[in-house]
């Protein structure tokens, strides 16, 4: 079988074997959810339920706002107990409706529609409703990608089972648990989007999804494509060019090259819309790391991290760093606080410092030019942002990265390339 | 407390300490062949040109006011390497002296580490030549098994006597079957295995190789620098060789003078040598080049260290040149 992949990118250790053979389980969602009304890539939702409107789950609860937006509703059913500001998972504070939960579990309304039957047009209306964004991270609302823009056209779908982070697996237990739902999704998005190729996309590190995946791929008109385990693999524009060899334009999207990417939790999530009306409530999170039991749990929208760490057993000693999504590209928390939103992929803890410290000066071995995927020269971009000096560092492409950490990760002077290039683009696009 | 930071959150286990540690490592091969090809004095004269350097870095830095790194392991590696490019019976001054030059001229005024644009340990080697240059290539030592010139066979005396194999062939190649001598199998053999004069790190390619074999492994360098070099010395001398401007083999100038230490230590260093994969290339060519050009046409026998000086020179340009087109364009 081929073996596709693109030039550049690391090895780190994958740590997976540690959750792998964890099935997602469901947990009881706690007596207070905190929903943030911004989990999403564009502008945050507009609250319509106020202090003591009761809720069902999936009663909208946040209504879409612009072009770029998506709808957020309960996940439990309950009360509004107030709306307030509450710390993020992506840093700073939102503005977060918090709701006392009835532990009726009561839904707002489901049935069971006839997906053979349904148009594009209306999918693309239920997964908007549905407030369905990209689980693998992004959050970018679904409908958006699945609504090219004028005179564009997608002719290919890969459905991304890649979960190139380490210690990671959400993705692989739904790959190998609901094969036929995800590809299902896969079927409904590419209806929508008028598609003849349709792809599924696995690292080869996750044998047993390959598997199951095989045995059903020709079922739903799929084909299955095996990636070299390699990080930044699951990045969108090495993604399709490990796969199409075509390399997505600078500042533009995959539409232009005519593919459509999406995770395969997302595509679970938009079999459920369109079968269950189902909206986004719930999502599989990894747990693992310095916790008791790493797990993989089905979770509501707005647990708060430390009832899920509870779930896991709890720390494993007194954590260190505690991280919303995996080691390459999550976000380090200050609260255990803070809920899981619809982009949160995983909490990884650790309770040691999991990075060489000693910093030295830049010794010009080009290791991170030799792994940067897109091709940049991040020592070089490093020192005219170091020096002040922003044009330059355009000029050198700063503005192409996106930050996979690949050259941090290799440097081993440590230089602190991505937090100075996270810096460099604020400036730039000011 | 939890910990803030910025991603990413994990590091691969190779620091520059480890590597500074690993170059170190791979040069002790070369170290011991030293101490028994040339005796106590090359462990001496090595001794005290790493602790010079050590001594020198961390003096500079706190004049500098700078925080004091000799625990980065880059000033052991110069003393090392400084050494190896000096012959075993130089006064004891003299690695001092090339290791002040080394640590505080080249590499210091520079910025310190990973801003000098020389190989700090070449650099401190050509002050040396320059200043004392009878000192530095005046005389040799006879190593343990060994001639000066690696060949077995009887030859005048005042040739032998002081003659490594390439000034033989500089000065003498006009004595009638010296060229011969030269080209014999056995004397490639002395050549590759380092019973023949030199300095004190240079002479056994064996050992150097096997050094060189460590560092691509451990992926610690980037093997095209040391390959391009060798073919571009090899090809370049094999066409000179046929066509009789040269009258010894490829082989021969391959395994003589300091190629084996140049290609795979001294031109392979980070900071010196460009950081692009086709930069690497052209780096390697150049020294190539260079090194044929002087040894025939030069001034001097042997053309390695300016070699790697001159194109060190160029390496910012090569960068530049060779930058790869970013993704998307
Ligand atoms: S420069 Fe940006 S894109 Fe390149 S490796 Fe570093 S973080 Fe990744
Ligand atoms: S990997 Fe680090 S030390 Fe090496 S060139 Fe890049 S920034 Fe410099």
């Amino acid at each position: 079988m081929k073996r596709y992949t693109f030039p550049g990118g690391i090895h780190p250790k994958e740590n997976k074997s540690i959750t792998e053979d964890k099935k997602i389980t469901a947990i009881q969602p706690p007596d207070e959810i905190i929903v943030p009304l911004s989990q999403h890539t564009g502008s945050p939702s507009k609250p319509i339920v106020e202090k003591g409107s009761k809720v069902h789950i999936g009663t909208k609860i946040g209504e879409i706002t612009g072009f770029i937006s998506a709808n957020i509703h309960s996940p439990v059913s309950g009360e509004v107990k107030k709306i307030d500001t509450h710390p993020h998972p992506s840093g700073g504070e939102i503005l977060s409706v918090f709701i006392t939960n009835d532990g009726k579990d009561e839904w707002e309304n489901v049935s069971d529609r006839d997906i053979e039957s349904i148009s594009g047009g209306d999918i693309i209306e239920i997964v908007k409703e549905a407030g369905i964004v990209g689980l693998g991270g992004a959050a970018f609302p679904t409908h958006v990608k699945m609504s090219p823009p004028k005179g564009k056209q997608y002719d290919t779908l890969i459905l991304n089972g890649s979960e190139c982070e380490p210690y990671l697996t959400c993705d692989y237990r739904l790959m190998v648990e609901r094969p036929e739902d995800i590809l299902l999704g896969g079927r409904l998005i590419a209806r929508t989007i008028g598609v003849k190729r349709c792809i599924i996309a696995i690292e080869e590190n996750k044998p047993e999804a390959i598997r199951k995946m095989e045995k059903i791929v020709g079922r739903y008109d799929f084909e299955i494509i095996t990636l070299i385990t390699k990080y930044p693999e699951g990045a969108e524009k090495q993604l399709i060019w490990a796969i199409t060899e075509e390399e997505v334009p600078t500042g533009g999207l995959p539409v232009d090259v005519g593919v459509c990417v999406q995770n395969v939790g997302t595509a679970l999530a938009v079999y459920e819309a369109v079968k269950y009306n189902k909206p986004l409530i719930e999502r599989a999170v990894t747990v693992t790391g310095a916790v008791k039991r790493p797990s993989n749990f089905k979770v509501r929208i707005g647990t708060p991290f430390k009832e899920l760490i509870e779930k896991a057993g709890g720390y494993l000693g007194i954590p260190y760093k505690l991280i919303s999504g995996g080691p390459m590209m999550g976000i380090s928390q200050y609260t255990d606080d803070v809920p899981v939103v619809k982009g949160t992929t995983g909490i990884l803890v650790f309770k040691e410092e999991t990075n060489s410290l000693v910093r030295t000066a830049c010794i010009k071995c080009g290791r991170c030019i030799n792994v940067c995927p897109m091709n940049l020269m991040p020592t070089k971009i490093l020192a005219y942002i170091e020096s002040g000096d922003f044009s330059n560092a355009k000029e050198l492409g700063v503005l192409d990265c996106m930050e996979c950490g690949s050259c941090e990760y290799i440097c081993p002077a440590r230089r602190p390339i991505v937090h100075n290039i996270k810096l460099a683009k604020l400036r730039l696009r000011k | 407390m939890l910990k803030v930071s910025s991603y990413p959150h994990i590091s691969s286990e190779t620091t520059t300490r480890k590597i500074m540690f690993i170059v170190i490592a791979a040069l002790m091969p070369a170290f011991f062949g030293s101490i028994f090809f040339f005796g106590i004095r090359a462990l001496i004269i090595t001794l005290i040109s790493i602790v010079s350097s050590f001594a020198c870095e961390a003096l500079c830095q706190a004049i500098r006011k700078k925080p004091i790194t000799i625990n980065d392991g880059s000033a052991i590696l110069t003393g090392l390497l400084l050494a190896f490019n000096l012959p075993s019976c130089v006064p004891y001054w003299v690695p001092v002296v090339g290791a002040f030059f080394a640590i505080a001229v080249a590499k210091q005024v520079f910025g310190g580490l990973g801003y000098n644009i020389f190989n700090p340990a070449l650099a401190g080697r050509a002050f040396l030549m320059a200043s004392w240059p009878s000192i530095m290539t005046g005389k040799w030592v006879v190593p343990r098994l060994g001639t000066m010139s690696g060949i077995i066979y009887s030859l005048p005396v005042e040739m032998t006597s002081n003659a490594t194999p390439l000034t033989a062939l500089k000065d003498y190649s006009s004595v009638l079957g010296l060229p011969e001598l030269l080209n014999a199998k056995s004397t490639i053999y002395s050549l590759f295995l380092g019973m023949r004069g030199g300095c004190l790190g240079e002479t056994s390619c064996l050992l150097l190789l096997i050094g060189g074999i460590i560092l691509i492994s451990f992926r610690i360098i980037d093997f095209r620098i040391p390959l391009s070099y060798f073919l571009a010395v090899f090809s370049l001398t094999g066409i000179l060789w046929l066509l009789g401007v040269t009258p010894v083999t490829p082989l021969f100038h391959i395994l003589s003078g300091g190629l084996f230490l140049g290609a795979f230590f001294m031109a392979t260093d980070y900071v010196t040598s460009p950081m692009t994969r086709k930069g690497r290339w052209i780096f390697g060519i150049g020294c190539g080049i260079i090194t044929v050009l002087i040894r025939l046409w030069g001034g001097y026998p042997e053309g390695v260290s300016y070699s790697i000086l001159l194109m060190n020179a160029t390496t910012p340009l090569i960068d530049k040149f060779t930058r790869s087109r970013i993704f998307g364009y």
